[in-house]
């Protein structure tokens, strides 16, 4: 196991950014922030930012000229160019400012699902997806009269690359698949599993809620067609999200909320659509989340993907390692190589609940539950599962103080070895 | 334990302090509960809006004209079992009419339940109540 990830890479530095963390629990006890799948700890950079605006120059977006508005306007379009430059998108004008992922996908399943989908269509998931990236599809799917089709995982939680070349057909108009599991971890081939459906015809929508913020995208070199991610799990605000999607499917496809902003004209009978990315961007945006969203990215480019990607897998080495040398463990998923890190697990005997509660109580923060997942935890033949999910500021100790948690949680259910 | 008062558990809880002693003390009552036998554990006597498998069962009991319901309830969660625990002290051998006269939530709140439980549990606790609720006024009507 290699601890010494990068020269440049310092814990300790990265932790004494985030306020939170260095705030005691009652009774004096550490926090263990163990939940990042779900939501990550903000950075003193985007607190600051946030404030900021709101202290300093607040007014809604895109829409006076006066002084706070042309400055908040300003932000806002310096964002969205840190935004395509993170991503390495080709424009600036195919970064759409969303609510989060689950807006992504909802905004591509209704704008271009319902308007390019016929009955009998393919719509091609995994059965690792997050209900945010099925349920959209199912309720397209039954207004269209398209068919949503799962591919299944291997063993060990892959995705079954050849079950997926077969299910790939001339019938299959989209890919939707995530960019890295939110229960186990898996990191599907992207770029490979794009250009297989790209030879059919078939445009890729990326859920990159998860990978997003654990490793570096480019669409451009993995031929993404769609990609969407949320602010709040990148130590960003909540709120507010991306969708990034190819010029020409932006403008062919339909709007999905309307309302201000995103008209061009507005008659008494119909209306005509703004450019993009403002025809997506109906109603008020969030203003100072967006803003802060750019500080988070500053925040994790300054660090670097190949120093963050290299901490996170000592730490899920480390977590795996350690966590398999609990008796009745079994943890979810890929070995850590082919996986992003996130420890979903069971415990003989202990209800994943019971688990949590009990974790919680020595200052360890897990999930549990079927997190979104449910046709996931039903293929497990689970109806829960105990998550560790991990982000820049932990540190190997925590690791430790999980097993050791876990330890006690064990001793107070009487489970003995 | 199953001969102790709800208001005995009050004083009990009361005396325990913090929320961690309680939860461990709800550990321990669902440890002393006795197991309900897996061919009960079915479909119907599930208990829905629980995050936890949640079964539930009561009979009723005529005794010198007496009308009482028992109550037999399990989960595969300890910390739930607990609270099955807590309501079983609270309904158990209780007639129907005097089920329907206990207000859950005033006891649940003296427990310190409302505030240390999750919205999720806090949901499938009531679930069982309502369950337990329904059976008495069916019993009673």
């Amino acid at each position: 196991m290699s601890v010494s990830t990068s020269v440049s890479f310092d814990v300790e530095a990265i932790r004494a950014e985030f306020p939170i963390l260095g705030k005691p629990l009652p009774k004096g006890r550490p926090l263990v922030y163990l939940d990042n799948a779900s939501t990550t700890q903000k950075p003193r950079c985007v607190v600051d930012k946030e404030r900021e605006v709101q202290e300093n120059y607040y007014a809604n977006a895109y829409r006076g000229v006066y002084k706070f508005g042309a400055m908040v306007d300003d932000e806002l379009e310096s964002t969205r160019e840190k935004i395509r430059k993170f991503i390495g998108a080709a424009e600036v004008e195919e970064i759409v400012y969303t609510s989060g992922t689950t807006m992504g996908i909802n905004l591509v399943a209704n704008g271009w699902g319902r308007k390019f989908l016929k009955p009998g269509d393919e719509i091609l998931l995994t059965e690792m997806e997050h209900h945010a990236n099925l349920v959209p599809w199912q309720f397209v799917a039954k207004a269209t009269g398209a068919i949503v089709k799962l591919t299944p995982l291997t063993e060990d939680g892959r995705v079954d690359l050849g079950a997926f070349a077969e299910l790939l057909s001339e019938r299959t108009k989209i890919v939707a698949i995530t960019g890295m599991s939110n229960v186990l971890g898996t990191m599907p081939p992207i770029e490979q599993i794009t250009k297989q459906a790209h030879a059919i015809g078939a445009v890729v929508l990326v859920d990159g809620a998860q990978s997003v913020p654990h490793g570096a995208t480019d669409v451009q070199s993995l031929g993404v067609d769609f990609l969407t991610f949320s602010g709040h799990k990148l130590y960003g605000p909540s709120g507010v999200g991306v969708l990034y999607g190819r010029r020409a499917l932006l403008e062919d496809m339909d709007p999905f909320l309307c309302g201000g902003h995103m008209i061009s004209q507005v008659f008494d009978d119909h209306s005509t659509w703004a450019e993009i990315p403002a025809k997506f961007e109906a109603g008020t945006l969030p203003i100072t989340q967006a803003i802060g969203l750019g500080a988070a990215i500053d925040f994790v480019s300054e660090i670097g993907f190949d120093a963050i990607h290299a901490h996170e897998q000592a730490l899920l080495e480390h977590a795996t390692e350690q966590l398999n040398s609990i008796p009745g463990m079994k943890i979810y998923g890929p070995s850590p190589e082919h996986k992003g890190a996130i420890c979903s697990m069971t415990i003989d005997g202990m209800h994943p609940e019971d688990m949590a509660n009990l974790l919680d109580r020595k200052g360890v923060f897990v999930r549990h539950g079927h997190h979104c997942t449910m046709p996931l935890h039903s293929k497990l033949g689970l109806s829960a599962t105990t998550r560790a999910s991990f982000a820049i500021y932990n540190t190997m100790n925590e690791v430790d103080a999980l097993i050791d948690a876990i330890h006690f949680a064990r001793k107070r259910l009487r489970l003995t070895d | 334990m199953s001969e102790m008062t709800i208001e005995e558990l009050i004083d009990e809880f009361q005396f325990l302090g913090d929320w961690e002693e309680r939860c461990d003390y709800l550990i321990d009552m669902g440890f002393d509960l006795p197991e309900m036998p897996s061919s009960e554990k079915t479909e119907q006597t599930k208990v829905h809006g629980c995050q936890s498998n949640v079964w539930l069962i009561t009979r009723v009991r005529t005794e010198d004209g007496r009308t009482t319901l028992d109550i037999i309830a399990d989960s595969d969660a300890m910390i739930v079992k607990g609270l099955i625990a807590v309501l079983l002290t609270l309904y158990s051998g209780k007639s129907p009419a005097e089920i329907l006269d206990i207000e859950p939530r005033e006891v649940f709140r003296e427990l310190g339940l409302d505030r240390h439980l999750s919205p999720a549990r806090k949901n499938g606790l009531n679930g069982m109540v309502q369950r337990i609720r329904e059976l008495a006024a069916q019993v009673a009507a």
